[in-house]
């Protein structure tokens, strides 16, 4: 047993320092560590420097530009990374789509798209979810039928994230009713600019545009775009899931919003001392620091499971459940932390270039609103209670 | 042993409830939220035509001299529709300071207009640095020939942005945290000094933060003795914390009714979610913490006007804590049973769930509530 990364794992710590030290741009940083809405031009910047470094495809093979990272290197950039307030990269082309094309795409999908996603060039979002398909995804209704060299789509997804500012989605189409629901699916890539799509916001229940509804009405896409095989469109569709569930834990994004919480503790006061000194407030930080280790230290054994060679399965949907569980609960103390102030929802002082002095503190503003857009953690990317379903049938055979 | 209203009560709850339903819709909600005043002034007028803002004040101010079970009603309903208007602040709270601590004269100037809801009251005792205790003040009040002077700053005021009154605890001696030496004083909203900074809330409300800047008032602006209001804002913030406790179970109830209309509404692998195990569990527990929460309720607003008392005190925090608890747990499951569709804007839920965490942040959170329950412990 030896819980220490070798003396190479030190180094490439050092050189992701180094790296974030230099190229992380401090205005960017900052809004990240104050829990403020990045814009799209905030990503997509530190997603240049990224790539530019050759660093931002950290899992695709190095033949279409990926880096060669084992999976504690991965794990150390991620740590690293929350820590310095980096953003997180926007997953659905980087993370998402593209292990999907690299795997099952053609060669001419893959020259096409995946410089693409390294350029920035396209902005995909993920097509998953309907109004009537939620938990029961292979329930889908979407509808796409062949005509000749296209497919004609229609039907809506909605909680597509981040759709309004997307040039491409994936989604998860219906091409045969005949067959078993999961059999029916297929997988197909297609542009946002083509005619009959419709994208509508939905706002959240803090105020926020991140989610939106997508209708599809005779839209045309070409054949070109389906992925793999039709009708086998649900298999890629769990790959991607594997793959979506991996960094939903977040231990480094609980790191960081942890260290932040025991900063805004000791600024904060309660009756004239530093909250971070009053025994019930300090126990409930006590207690979410113990939790995340354990959760931290369950995550490096996942970590050095996959490094040697092993798959993870069920324990990622227990350490989804607990991670975000954890940083829930961690929002729920910073929110708590700032008394009264938790109340007033002060819209001006979210943003960076607000001049003018702070109503309390000058990251109280966003904290109440960030709670509750962080209750989402436990319903999005298979809700909490399917996760739980899930290793209930895959360990437990029960 | 009887739980149950007496006739006049339900009639009272009833009529609130008619008119929550019939004017109240959660879309109107939402524009009333959006306007100037924060709330709906129309049904703030209605109230008052119904007598309806004049419940707890005695009959000769055209009241029902009304106690914690009627207030109890009312403020269940405005809580069930999530309602806007500043009952709590300008009634409960800001007529109560009135009524304790002011002398004949004051009463006279001031009772009759918030009993009728033409004058509207909001209480500022809090400070940015007061946390939940009332008696952490720093703002000072300087006695000269002409009355006083008042100088500092009074955090999340809700209801101040429209208030015409505005009831401010300042210190005219003892150090910060000192209980001896507060001073009660009731200032118009538009004496010159007094600069209004005002946002909206995240749960739909408005507030202020007050800055104080060599405000000058007469005497009369004094309510009760000098540096003696401490008792008199602790048990007015205690018929306060039993009122809100009352509303939270309102906004319990509907957040409970919604969530259950969708477990059986809501379809996923072919059958309504509400068969899912885990769920109904869950649905129960929730369920159980509203009665657990109702029973406090009960208990608070039975105490409510009683006499101060540790057994008082204890009964009040007691219930603040089950409220802070319940309410948390009831807003995270509610919205979790939801899915996607309980965090957002256009439904009527999340709304109530954030109610109910706001509520927490009012008059003490159930850590602070907890805490001051626990220093009041009795040995056996
Ligand atoms: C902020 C946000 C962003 C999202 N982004 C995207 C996106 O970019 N693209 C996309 O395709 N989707 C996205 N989603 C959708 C997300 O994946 C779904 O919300 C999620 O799968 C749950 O589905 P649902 O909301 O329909 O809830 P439902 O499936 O209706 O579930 C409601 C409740 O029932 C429970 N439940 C359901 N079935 C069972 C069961 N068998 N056993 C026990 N409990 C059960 C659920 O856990 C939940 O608590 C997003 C969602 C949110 C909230």
């Amino acid at each position: 047993m030896n819980m220490n990364y070798t003396s190479e794992e030190l180094a490439f710590r050092d050189e992701v320092r180094a790296f974030l030290d230099e190229k992380l741009p401090a205005d960017i940083a900052e809004k990240v560590k104050g829990f403020r809405h990045l814009t799209k031009e905030d990503h997509q910047r530190w997603q240049q420097i990224l790539c530019k470094q050759g660093w931002y495809a950290s899992h695709w093979p190095e033949e279409y530009g990926g880096v060669k990272w084992t999976p504690v290197q991965k794990h150390i950039w991620d740590e690293e990374s929350c820590r310095y307030g980096a953003p997180r990269s926007i997953p659905f082309g980087v993370n998402m789509v593209a292990p999907v094309i690299i795997r099952f795409g053609n060669e001419e999908q893959k020259q096409t798209y995946l410089p693409r996603i390294l350029s920035g060039e396209d902005w995909w979002c993920q097509g998953y979810s309907e109004p009537g398909a939620g938990s029961d995804l292979a329930s889908l209704k979407t509808r796409a039928v062949r005509q000749g060299d296209h497919y004609i789509v229609n039907g809506q997804k909605t909680w597509t994230t981040l759709g309004q500012y997307a040039n491409m989605i994936f989604c998860l189409v219906r091409t045969n009713t005949e067959v078993k629901a999961q059999a029916g699916i297929s997988f197909l890539l297609i542009d946002m600019n083509t005619p009959g799509i419709t994208v509508r916001p939905i706002i959240t229940l803090d105020g926020a545009h991140e989610v939106n509804e997508v209708f599809f009405e005779d839209v045309k896409v070409p054949v070109e775009n389906l992925v793999g095989e039709e009708d086998k469109g649900w298999t890629y569709a769990k790959f991607l899931l594997t793959y979506e569930r991996t960094g939903l834990a977040g231990i480094g994004l609980s790191k960081a919003a942890l260290s932040h919480l025991k900063e805004l503790a000791s600024r904060r006061l309660k009756n004239g001392r530093p909250l971070i000194e009053d025994t019930s407030f300090s126990q409930r930080i006590a207690k979410i620091e113990i939790d995340l280790t354990a959760a931290a230290i369950s995550n490096l054994r996942i970590i050095a499971s996959v490094e040697g060679g092993g798959v993870p399965g069920a324990e990622s949907s227990m350490l989804k459940v607990k991670g975000t569980e954890i940083r829930q609960s961690i929002n729920d103390l910073a929110r708590r932390a700032i008394g009264p102030y938790a109340i007033p929802f002060v819209a001006e002082e979210l943003s960076l270039e607000h001049e003018g002095e702070f109503l309390s503190d000058e990251n109280a503003a966003p904290l109440s609103a960030y709670y509750f857009n962080n209750r989402k953690l436990s319903i999005f990317g298979g809700s909490n209670e399917i996760q739980k379903n899930i290793v209930s049938k895959m360990i437990l055979g029960l | 042993m009887d739980f149950r209203l007496n006739e006049e009560q339900q009639m009272l709850q009833d009529t609130v409830a008619r008119l929550v339903r019939g004017e109240y819709s959660f879309e109107k909600r939402l524009e009333f939220s959006e306007t100037d005043a924060g709330f709906s002034v129309d049904f703030w007028k209605q109230l008052g035509e119904l007598g309806l803002t004049a419940v707890p004040f005695p009959e000769e101010l055209g009241g029902f001299g009304g106690t914690g079970v009627e207030v109890q009603s009312v403020m269940t309903e405005l809580g069930r529709g999530l309602c806007l208007e500043p009952y709590l602040q300008s009634v409960i709270f800001g007529g109560g300071l009135i009524s304790q601590a002011g002398d004949d004269s004051q009463k006279e100037a001031w009772l009759e207009g918030i009993a009728s809801g033409g004058l509207q009251a909001a209480v500022a005792l809090q400070e940015p640095q007061s946390f939940y205790n009332l008696n952490d003040v720093e703002t000072r009040a300087e006695k000269n020939d002409k009355g006083y002077l008042l100088n500092g700053r009074k955090a999340v005021v809700i209801g101040g942005h429209c208030a015409d009154l505005i009831l401010v605890s300042a210190r005219t001696s003892g150090d910060t945290s000192d209980a001896n030496g507060i001073s009660l004083f009731a200032l118009k909203a538009d004496t010159a000094g007094i600069e209004r900074r005002v946002y909206p809330t995240i749960d739909g409300f408005k507030g202020c933060d007050l800055t104080l800047n060599n405000v000058q008032v007469d005497a009369g602006a004094l309510l009760g003795e000098e540096g003696n209001a401490s008792g008199v804002i602790e048990y007015q913030s205690g018929r306060a914390i039993a009122a809100l406790c009352a509303e939270a179970v309102g906004v319990m109830e509907t957040a409970n009714e919604l969530t259950l209309d969708y477990l059986k509404q809501r379809k996923q692998f072919g059958v309504p979610i509400g068969k899912f195990q885990v769920l109904q569990h869950r649905m129960v527990d929730m369920m159980s913490e509203l009665e657990q929460a109702r029973s406090m309720a009960i208990l608070a607003a039975s105490v409510a006007n009683e006499e101060q008392s540790d057994e008082r005190r204890r009964v009040l925090s007691a219930a603040k804590n089950i409220i802070g608890r319940s309410g948390q747990f009831i807003s995270e499951q509610g919205v979790q049973s939801h899915g996607g569709i309980g965090m957002t804007w256009e439904y009527n839920f999340a709304h109530y769930a954030k109610r109910l965490i706001m509520i927490n942040h009012q008059l003490g959170d159930d850590d602070f509530h907890l805490e001051r329950y626990a220093s009041l412990l009795q040995a056996s």
